[in-house]
């Protein structure tokens, strides 16, 4: 086996310094009932060449060359080449948590920056080193509310990610907290009226995702005035990073959960992607995850450490702020070099880039379709209505390799024939004119309402 | 030969590293204290759609500033996360001894084909007739995971091996719901990584802690009595954390389900049982695995993992939403109609480009290659073992499997304790053991080497651990200012946690 540096006679020569006879005897605590004797029924042992054959025709029958109109919490933006060629370093690629300061510093260096570029971007005071994903984020930060606040009920927008939603029930169900669920309005954002009025002394927070669903620009600043004034938390899910470039952050939450998978991060069906939490200081004691700080060593120079690990599992155990330990790490690096190359005017001129082509693929595809929601602001995303199904509708682009806007009837079947559309820097205007057309050839007799 | 310690006295004996040579490496500040207004590392292409006006689209909603981003170039990025990442070590640079953590190579063929761009650009959503090779590659990997592990039903969403905890201890907690009464305690050995506990509690249970033997495993005279109606499960780590195999596992899960309890097991030293033996024959009816140990996935500074949840058929209907499944016309899919599912622990399917790297490990193992790396890994720790056990306290006998655990019993004496054996291993070239873990030994030395090692390696290493024995018996305090041959010396954590410095500031004066 390739990977195992030892041969056979050194095998041998182990054993007997060890002082046994056969590898099986390093193995004689394992009651010899449920020792196997016969290979596992697995594959066999493949040559490298194989390997890469094998995944080339997996990629082979995934989507390839297809133009796409997809979004929804998964973002395709240009990957600039320096990430994979500077993640790929085994000094970042295969080091550990890292527990060892001393022989860590880059790590954990490149860790505080991002921690400072994530507050940067949220307006927050502090945030942490990571978390999985957006959707376990956004379920943590509910926890760190109710532990604030020591309330047990949880409002949640129906327009934050319908899939963070379930999540955050999942984790909710047996903590004693109960989530509600919170309308929206004609505009399509927080129905602001049905939030004073769901809001009880018993509120722990309230959840909001913006830009949200519907790719629409929730208004933060009224949603924190009314969850304020009766004690309770705003957090703020932000799903779509590279809006932080050209939207106002959202200063006046008290939490920010935010998933960085659109700063550099490949799609790969569904993960790994970054989330992280940002926060208020004064709300330090009750972060999940890692943190690290900066300190000096004996001599006053400057170093970065894991800090105030008293929050975490492995010294609180049950009464720790969360059971994390792994996070993502690698790529969080991933986001930080993201954002170092656009930087402070990259980041901006990119996110008005997406803000053009969105404009611009609402202008064409709605002369086909009913804008819902149109005058609401929003980033990149919009729902479209059609006459013909989604369904039809999708086929139809298909057909020329297109994949067209996520149908809504899943989550909102109240919105009828409803897609979300998404267009980023990479979606080119032939694309969205070809879509158009494609979209101005419904059949008519298609038409179910 | 440059001198990597500075003996304190002529006399005392300062022993010579082997593996290693001091050498110069690139001071580098922070990013932000490098930038310069107007500098760029990006370029984009021109826009082909009209400008637009953002404060005019977005109103109130605009942003002004996006802060105190950095502004540096190619070159200097390039420099930066370079000269950053020789401050680091890394499994690709030598032995990773952390026990526990299962730091073994990662192959780089898993990270060529996680990219490819048919893999790397699938988007979540994207139509299932155009998913059905990244939908084989979950099948496949959950075949393969089923077979290893020899249990019934799998499910790849967990991000990591906490998340996978707590979507196992859901899966109990379901179970026991669905037959009148959840159930409101979880048994947990002290010897337990601390992610147990932790989830236990998110689970909503109350943790009930069980007391190890003389033996450093489960004690199962104990067990019998703490086990009663009001206990829903045992979360069991096997090997344990000493590196013990429990050898009376079918007792342990004979004592569980006599009371209708079920047996947890925490996979993160599955490393010592792939091929030899099958959690799912020896009586575990849950469990969840590291694809970040076992099967190879780059820890990559402390993440991304990945934690499957493997479970018996009785637990299978409470599985996170949504599954794999098999169309009658072959294609894959995913069924979404779950009505006892625990319901999703993570957006859409779990960290699926830890599944691609997984299964290609696998593959480049086959059977013979995924037991002769178990065996490695078990022969690797018991030759560490061998030939250390005359100088370092050995508190427990029971044969080890593929981490041992010593003692800093003998070198306390001399006021020398675990963590300062740690920072004097790094003058010698290597990553420190884990320390301090697991609490059943009072000043562990938790050393896990892994098959990734060959002879050589492991010879330096215990050269090393022998000097250093040396060390501590004649020339203590040169291991208390360890380390010497750093870029930086020990940090004062405790100024960091007082006033925490969290982020950095631009300079207002």
């Amino acid at each position: 086996m390739r990977y195992l540096p030892k041969s056979p006679a050194e095998r041998e020569a182990m054993l007997a310094e060890i002082g046994v006879s056969g590898i099986n005897d390093l193995f004689s605590s394992v009651p010899e009932e449920y020792r196997l004797t016969h290979d596992l029924a697995i594959p066999r042992q493949m040559g490298e060449s194989e390997i890469v054959d094998y995944f080339k025709q997996a990629a082979a029958h995934n989507a390839n060359g297809y133009s796409s109109f997809l979004g929804a919490g998964a973002y395709r933006h240009y990957r600039p080449v320096i990430i994979d060629s500077l993640v790929q370093r085994g000094e970042f690629l295969t080091s550990y948590t890292p527990y060892q300061a001393e022989i860590t510093q880059g790590t954990l260096q490149a860790i505080f920056e991002f921690q400072t570029m994530i507050c940067e971007l949220t307006g927050m005071d502090i945030a942490n080193a990571s978390m999985y994903d957006g959707s376990t984020g956004a379920a943590e930060a509910v926890m760190m509310a109710v532990r604030i606040t020591g309330r047990g009920d949880v409002l949640v927008a129906r327009t934050v990610h319908p899939e963070y939603r379930e999540v955050m029930q999942t984790y909710a169900q047996h903590q004693g907290h109960v989530a509600h669920e919170l309308a929206y309005g004609e505009d399509g954002r927080v129905d602001l009226k049905a939030l004073d009025q769901s809001l009880t002394e018993n509120t722990a927070c309230v959840l909001v995702q913006s830009p949200n669903f519907f790719g629409l620009i929730e208004d933060i600043p009224a949603i924190a005035d009314i969850v304020h004034k009766k004690g309770a938390l705003l957090i703020v899910s932000i799903a779509e990073a590279v809006s932080l470039g050209i939207v106002r952050p959202p200063v006046e939450a008290d939490i920010v959960s935010l998933e960085a998978q659109s700063f550099g991060v490949a799609l790969s069906y569904g993960g790994p992607y970054c989330g992280v939490i940002a926060a208020k200081e004064k709300y330090l004691r009750q972060m999940p995850g890692r943190l690290v700080g900066e300190t000096k060593d004996k001599h006053g120079r400057r170093g970065f450490v894991l800090t105030l690990s008293t929050r975490e599992q492995h010294i609180r155990r049950e009464k720790a702020t969360s059971n994390i330990c792994t996070n993502q790490a690698l790529v969080a690096l991933m986001t930080t070099i993201f954002l170092t190359v656009y930087g402070k005017e990259g980041i901006k001129e990119l996110a008005q880039q997406n803000l053009a082509k969105a404009h611009y693929a609402v202008g064409a595809l709605s002369r086909h379709g009913k804008l819902l929601f149109a005058g609401t602001p929003r980033f990149h995303e919009f729902v479209l209505e059609t006459d013909e199904a989604p369904e039809q509708l999708n086929a139809r682009l298909l057909d020329h390799k297109i994949i067209g806007g996520l149908s809504l009837a899943r989550w909102y079947p109240e919105l009828g024939n409803a897609t979300l559309w998404c267009a980023t820097e990479l979606t080119t205007r032939e694309q969205i004119d070809q879509a158009a057309a494609i979209l101005a050839e419904a059949p008519v007799a298609a038409a179910v309402r | 030969m440059a001198t990597i310690a500075e003996p304190i006295s002529e006399k005392a004996f300062t022993g010579t590293p082997r593996k290693v040579t001091a050498h110069i490496t690139q001071n580098e500040a922070l990013m932000f204290e490098k930038s310069s207004p107007g500098k760029k590392g990006y370029k984009l292409p021109p826009l082909d759609v009209p400008e637009v006006d953002a404060q005019a689209l977005l109103g109130s909603a605009a942003r002004e500033s996006t802060g105190a981003l950095p502004e540096l170039s190619e070159i200097e990025i390039i420099r930066h996360f370079t000269r950053l990442s020789t401050w680091n070590y890394a499994i690709d640079l030598g032995m990773y001894p952390l026990g526990s953590c299962t730091m073994k190579y990662n192959p780089r063929v898993n990270e060529y084909v996680s990219r490819l761009e048919g893999i790397a650009e699938a988007h979540p959503y994207q139509p299932e007739s155009l998913s059905q090779g990244a939908l084989q590659v979950i099948k496949s990997l959950q075949e393969c995971l089923l077979e290893i592990t020899g249990m019934d039903a799998i499910t790849l969403q967990p991000a990591a091996g906490a998340h996978g905890e707590f979507t196992g201890i859901l899966l109990v907690r379901a179970y026991h719901q669905s037959r009148g009464n959840p159930r409101k305690t979880i048994i947990i050995p002290d010897s337990a990584h601390g992610t147990n506990p932790a989830t236990a509690a998110i689970c909503g249970y109350q943790v009930v802690n069980l007391k190890s033997n003389a033996q450093g495993g489960i004690d199962v005279a104990a067990l019998e009595a703490l086990v009663n109606e009001d206990t829903a499960a045992l979360m069991l780590t096997n090997p344990s954390t000493i590196g013990v195999f429990e050898h009376q596992i079918h007792k342990i899960a004979d004592v569980l389900h006599a009371r209708g309890a079920l047996l947890y097991m925490d996979g993160a030293n599955m490393n010592a049982l792939v091929g030899k033996t099958r959690p799912g024959d020896f009586g575990v009816d849950v469990m969840h695995l590291n694809l970040h140990k076992t099967f190879s996935t780059p820890h990559g500074g402390g993440g991304p993992g990945s934690g499957p949840v493997a479970c018996k058929k009785i637990l299978e209907p409470f599985l996170p939403t949504p599954v794999v499944a098999e169309s009658s016309d072959g294609t894959l899919h995913f069924n979404y109609n779950r009505p006892q599912s625990v319901g999703r622990v993570r957006m859409f399917y779990g960290n699926f480009g830890m599944f691609v790297r997984a299964l290609a490990y696998i593959l480049a193992n086959g059977p013979d290659g995924l037991r002769q790396t178990t065996e490695d890994a078990v022969l690797n720790a018991n030759y560490i073992r061998a030939k250390l056990e005359d100088l370092y306290e050995l508190p427990y006998k029971t044969p080890s499997m593929h981490e041992v655990v010593f003692s800093d019993r003998r070198q306390v004496r001399n006021g020398i304790k675990t963590g300062d054996l740690a920072k004097r291993l790094i003058d010698y070239g290597f990553h420190p053991y884990t320390t301090s873990f697991p609490l059943i030994v009072p000043g562990a030395l938790m050393i896990e080497p892994t098959e990734s090692e060959s002879r050589e390696e492991l010879d330096l290493f215990i050269d090393a651990m022998r000097q250093i024995a040396r060390e501590a018996e004649e020339n203590p305090q040169l291991i208390l200012d360890a380390p010497h041959s750093t870029r930086i010396s020990r940090l004062d954590e405790t100024g960091a946690a007082r006033k925490p410095i969290l982020r950095w500031k631009p300079n207002t004066e």
